[in-house]
């Protein structure tokens, strides 16, 4: 990046809007959604910096972290996607009792479409039977959108927008899998996630970030996996042996030696939270969701009066 | 940092290897699915590919309602395996030297390199925006009635940066971190 536009970079300040007017909740959404595709979260952001000086000069690894930091920086200045794969749009409602649902998706639903006019979104959605492509982001499960009622008075929605090449590396390991030497216990959950990493090699744009879920049917299995990636990088799970693997899972992927982009170096992962769901004695799976370096994930706080941002979550 | 300006030769890329980060300078042809699929199914493509690079990218594009001029907002590498079973024979039959993309390609596609002289650059995933930045002009826009991210669009691009994965020798940084990191693995489980 040239140092004119580092500057400028530098000087453009309240990027996440919090204004005290009243707006609309779809207005509210929209900001949420522009930011999630522009701005990289300050908790990735941190562990990719440090990353970045992590790997040794004038390498192959060091120049792509080095792209990668021009983009995120270039990527907020013009208010343009991290990456132009603006992925599946999974939004996270948690809400109050007595709460209209079908109300909030209807507004969830003309944000996206406005999203994708704005061009914060691409026209990424396609009709599995058809192969059409509408434009707008809508369609038979798109987006995503997944209501949970908690405790407190007011509305919050995270929003992750998945890549599909990270995507596509993600995997669902059934234990036990006689091919690694993976048994039904733990020793054989870190074995299958460790497999996965070294599969995906470079294909899912790594440095990459796990979310992983040990046990559930395939379904929730999955989708618990995905979840974890909600939670931010620098916090500790609170169960003691699932804490320790997380970490020994990172450091033990870093030495595989596959790099950012698989071109070789010592950044291969970024992150690893686990997450455990009950399973029937027949059935132990383990569901590995990958997220590409541009882990783009946010999540707002809204106000239930003025219906504006109150907070960022991230 | 090594420099490859247009025009560009087998001769020219040849001289690379693996781990090479390159910048390009000159014109850049995109290509994916569909126009390899059109090259492959025996129509000839609308513009000559001697000695050009074609680039897996689905560009998101956007026209000058007033002048009637493209530019390209985010330009990042879209998956190159999916090219896998047509690019050696584009490489063979229409001497392209030069191939971008991510992930990697295989075997096929490493024999055409080597046979017919070409390389396959690397350019960072993800990276819509600086990538963008360095297009400077949209030339030309061929095989339109695939939609815009399938079609041919011939760019310019100045200091456009890119890592050779697989060299015009036979040799593949990709099968070099698969078997080094298979044997890390080995170790590790
Ligand atoms: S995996 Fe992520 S960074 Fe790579 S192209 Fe897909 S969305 Fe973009």
């Amino acid at each position: 990046m040239t140092k004119k536009v580092a500057k400028k970079v530098a000087k453009k300040k309240a990027v996440k809007k919090l204004s005290k007017a009243k707006t609309s909740i779809v207005d509210s959404l929209l900001e949420l959604i522009r930011i999630t595709s522009t701005v990289i979260p300050d908790d990735i952001q941190k562990v990719l910096s440090t990353s970045t000086t992590q790997e040794e000069p004038n390498t192959t690894a060091s120049y792509a972290m080095g792209i990668i930091k021009d983009n995120i920086e270039l990527a907020k200045f013009k208010s343009q996607p991290l990456c132009q794969d603006t992925g599946t749009v999974i939004f996270f409602v948690y809400h109050p009792p007595g709460f209209f649902q079908t109300d909030f998706k209807d507004k969830i639903k003309k944000a996206v479409t406005e999203a994708t006019k704005k061009g914060f979104l691409r026209q990424n959605s396609v009709n599995s039977l058809t192969g059409e492509n509408a434009g707008t982001n809508l369609g038979e499960g798109h987006p995503s959108v997944h209501f949970y009622e908690h405790k407190k008075s007011n509305v919050e929605v995270k929003l992750m927008l998945k890549g599909g090449g990270c995507e596509n590396v993600s995997a669902q390991y059934s234990l036990p899998d006689t091919t690694l030497g993976a048994g039904r216990d733990l020793e054989g959950v870190r074995k299958v996630v460790i497999d996965a990493v070294h599969k995906a090699q470079g294909k899912g744009c790594g440095p990459g970030a796990l979310g992983v879920c040990i046990g559930g049917d395939r379904a929730d299995s999955a989708y618990y996996a995905k979840k974890q990636l909600l939670r931010k990088l620098d916090d500790s799970n609170s169960l003691p042996e699932l804490d320790k693997m997380e970490k020994e899972i990172v450091s033990t992927c870093n030495k595989l030696g596959i790099g950012p982009m698989g071109f070789g170096g010592k950044t291969t992962l970024i992150s690893c939270k686990m997450t455990h769901a009950n399973r029937v004695p027949a059935s132990f799976f383990v569901s590995i969701s990958y997220m590409c370096w541009a882990f783009r994930r946010q999540g707002i706080v809204l106000d239930t009066k003025t219906n504006n941002i109150k907070k960022w979550l991230y | 940092m090594k420099k490859l300006s247009y025009p560009f030769s087998a001769e020219a890329v040849r001289e690379f290897k693996v781990g090479d980060m390159v910048l390009i300078t000159g014109k850049l042809f995109t290509g994916r699915d569909a126009v390899h699929k059109y090259i492959h199914d025996g129509n000839k493509p609308p513009v000559d590919l001697k000695n050009q690079i074609i680039y897996h990218c689905g560009p998101v594009t956007m026209k000058d309602k007033k002048t009637g001029k493209w530019t390209v907002t985010a330009a990042g590498p879209t998956t190159s395996i999916r090219e896998e079973p047509y690019q050696w024979e584009v490489i063979r039959d229409y001497g392209i030297v030069g191939v971008i993309g991510k992930g990697g390609m295989g075997q096929k596609t490493l024999d055409a390199c080597k046979q017919y002289g070409c390389v396959y650059f690397h350019a960072v995933g993800g990276a819509a925006q600086v990538l963008a930045e360095k297009i400077k002009s949209v030339d030309g826009l061929y095989l339109e009635e695939f939609g815009l991210p399938e079609a041919i669009w011939e760019l310019s691009v100045e200091d456009f940066p890119v890592v050779v994965t697989m060299d015009a020798h036979g040799n593949s940084l990709h099968k070099e971190v698969e078997e080094h990191s298979r044997e890390v693995l080995k170790s590790v489980l």
